[in-house]
């Protein structure tokens, strides 16, 4: 809700605290604003082709704000496709307005950048795949568009192009730097390699089906995606989901979670030049990995959650084994953590690189993991407590330093709070109280319903917003993954650093490339 | 420096997995070892291009390189350029957006390219097919010597379907095997 805003809020059905409200031109820029001046963030910025339903395009902002978040809606005549940009009050704006261009045709009045964001040459600039006349199998013979970059001119000024393909076992993406002998004075991010289309994908498919795609959005990520997926079906159908499966969807969360934080803290201190950790560290994953095979009958738990609840229950031989393994990584990783911290090698490369000052990740918006290394003290468990977490009250950790080393202490802070949530859990899940059915039926609505799923991923908070049809089938499903807020972070904080440094730098990011491009 | 040693000599060795599989595994891996050398002189070189992946199978490719599966001491290294490598491992349905990028790197292989499609994407393109931004499986742009299914495949999977890889290029070299990889 934005109080002060001369709408109607509709609150959607589910545990979350959401309310849609529809805008004119005039009350969407107020909207964003208000949520600016309310300390809000934008969480999401979308559009739908909805002249099929009710014959106009309808832009969408989300905004998070201490009451919750608040999805607002600006209808579109079909002849008027510009729209008030919201990139002047939040910055991270830009680039997801560059991709309602690419994907809708849609435009801000005031168009700052205006080079595609996720269509590179594969398809023409008058092809919008996300409108209503196409099926998204048209395929074209593209020719080689040229991108340009912005230059950097100067004595001794040059440039370095990495990428789409790395140098290592990475995503593809371009990194355009401008430097002077080893020094950075600009890197320029151009992503959109791994666009697939997923979003036309999920269009005319039935939500149950649909789980599989939103499962992929993101591997490294499947669980959080998967269930901020199933949360937007669920309040759409207004379905409530049995209490073992609210535990159990957290377990396979806070499971993820650590996963990812081992093999980043591991990845890091080999950026660093210790292969020590990394050997150490993913040894230690590929213990939680295989423990996640025996539990949920997937290393990575994909497809455990599901629209209405989840498919795997773990034996309770299992749920002992998962706290006893939390016992071993809590100390390994504790013993690791000393090494890691009395290794004046390793402190030298964290300590003041890659730094985001807490200023600026709130003008910019950064979020997530990183932004609570750079003094955003956000974290949706915490922050509104949605079941189970409402039962656990979890820390949200977070650090005002903004360096390296202020993600790799945030991640290892975050493994050590999961690690507790998961022995709760795991104790909880053998309770005779939580006993019971993993799995309640979907009934689909008759009439066109909306839902929202927004889920504190590992990287940070995850957004689903779906339109079911009248006949139930999807409409629109939109995704988002907090790297589109942090990726031109990640260009300011390579600033002044050296090129050497970049690897390091990004990879205590690590942003997602798949569930960015989409 | 001792907090260092003393972690690496309480973790010991443990480039072996989980009991049930162990004796199968340990038989393999010196044969896969053998092998490598006889049919190569040296050790296979890998060369991963995601080609538009969900990133899952990255993170099983990985897990190749922790200590239990220990890829390079089984003679097999990720390098960073398609000009060393034998091999190609492909992930992903083909996007659009990197069809050409992995034809340059296929083509920057020297002979004899080995290419490895790797999960159910790069089988069929997966749960993503083909559209106006996904040209689908692997074989759709490069020719694949081999396609490993799986969502993602197990690093175990990926080493079989490597080794497939090689074996199916040069059958005749390959002496008799023991176990079922």
């Amino acid at each position: 809700m934005l109080p002060g805003l001369n709408c109607t809020f509709d609150r959607l059905p589910g545990p979350l605290p959401v309310s849609r409200a529809q805008l004119t031109r005039k009350s969407w820029k107020a909207a964003a604003s208000l949520a600016r001046s309310l300390g809000g963030r934008l969480v999401s910025l979308w559009a739908t082709d909805r002249r099929p339903i009710d014959g106009h395009m309808a832009l969408h902002a989300a905004y998070a704000t201490s009451a919750g978040l608040t999805w607002v809606t600006l209808p579109l005549t079909d002849s008027l496709r510009v729209y008030p940009g919201v990139d002047d009050v939040f910055a991270e704006a830009v680039r997801m307005q560059r991709a309602v261009a690419d994907l809708l045709g849609l435009l801000p009045e005031e168009h700052h950048d205006a080079r595609p964001w996720l269509r590179h040459d594969a398809w023409p600039a008058d092809y919008h795949p996300l409108l209503a006349q196409h099926t998204g199998l048209e395929t074209f013979e593209g020719a080689p568009e040229l991108y340009p970059f912005v230059p950097v001119e100067g004595d001794g000024v040059h440039e370095i192009p990495v990428g789409p393909v790395h140098a290592g076992i990475i995503e593809p993406g371009h990194f355009r730097f401008s430097v002077v002998g080893e020094k950075v004075l600009r890197l320029e991010e151009r992503l959109g390699y791994t666009h697939k289309g997923i979003e036309k994908r999920f269009e005319g498919q039935r939500p149950l089906d649909a789980a599989l795609l939103a499962a992929r959005v993101s591997g490294d990520t499947t669980v959080a995606f998967g269930w901020a997926y199933a949360m937007a079906v669920e309040s759409a159908c207004n379905c409530t989901v049995p209490e073992r499966a609210q535990w159990l969807r957290a377990l396979a969360l806070e499971r993820e979670r650590v996963a990812n934080h081992l093999g980043d803290l591991g990845a890091l201190g080999n950026d660093a030049g210790f292969s020590f950790g990394l050997a150490q560290f993913s040894r230690l994953k590929e213990d939680w990995l295989r423990l996640n095979a025996a539990a949920f009958g997937h290393r990575y738990a994909m497809d455990t959650v599901i629209p209405g609840g989840v498919r795997a229950d773990p034996a309770e031989a299992h749920l002992e084994q998962i706290a006893r393994q939390c016992d071993d990584i809590e100390r390994e990783t504790g013993q690791l953590r000393s090494i890691y911290d009395e290794h004046a090698g390793l402190q030298d490369r964290f300590a003041g690189a890659g730094r985001v000052s807490p200023e600026l990740a709130a003008r910019l918006g950064l979020t997530g993991l990183a932004g609570r290394a750079s003094g955003q003290a956000h974290d949706l468990r915490s922050d509104f407590r949605l079941a189970p977490y409402d039962a656990l009250g979890t820390v949200c950790v977070s650090s005002r330093a903004g360096d390296v080393a202020a993600r790799v202490a945030v991640r290892f802070d975050e493994a050590l709070e999961s690690l507790r949530l998961i022995r709760t859990i795991a104790a909880r899940l053998q309770a005779e109280s939580l006993q019971g059915p993993i799995h309640s039926a979907l009934q689909v609505a008759s009439t066109p319903a909306y839902g929202v799923g927004w889920v504190e991923g590992w990287r940070g908070e995850v957004l689903v917003a779906l339109e079911l049809d009248q006949y139930g089938v999807i409409r629109r499903c939109h995704c988002h993954d907090p790297s589109w807020q942090n990726w031109p972070l990640l260009e300011h904080a390579v600033i002044g650093n050296i090129v050497p440094d970049f690897p390091l730098i990004n990879k205590s990011f690590n942003l997602n490339y798949s569930g960015q491009d989409l | 420096m001792w907090p260092i040693i003393r972690n690496i000599a309480r973790t010991g060795l443990i480039s072996e997995p989980p009991p049930e599989a162990e004796l199968q595994w340990r038989t393999n891996a010196q044969w896969i070892e053998s092998e490598m050398l006889r049919i190569l002189g040296r050790a296979l070189t890998i060369r991963h291009v995601d080609a538009g992946s969900c990133n899952g199978c990255e993170l099983e490719i990985h897990a190749l390189n922790n200590p239990y599966y220990n890829i390079e001491g089984l003679g097999m290294r990720f390098v960073a350029s398609p000009r060393h490598a034998d091999l190609l491992l492909v992930t992903g349905p083909v996007s659009r957006h990197m069809r050409v990028a992995l034809e340059r790197a296929y083509e920057a292989m020297p002979e004899p390219r080995l290419v490895v499609a790797v999960g159910d994407c790069g089988c069929t393109g997966g749960v993503f097919g083909e559209s106006y931004a996904s040209c689908g499986r692997v074989a759709n742009v490069i020719p694949v010597d081999v396609a490993v299914p799986g969502c993602p495949p197990t690093p175990i999977d990926l080493l079989k379907g490597i080794l497939a890889a090689v074996d199916r290029r040069m059958p005749s070299t390959i002496s008799t095997r023991p176990g079922s990889l």
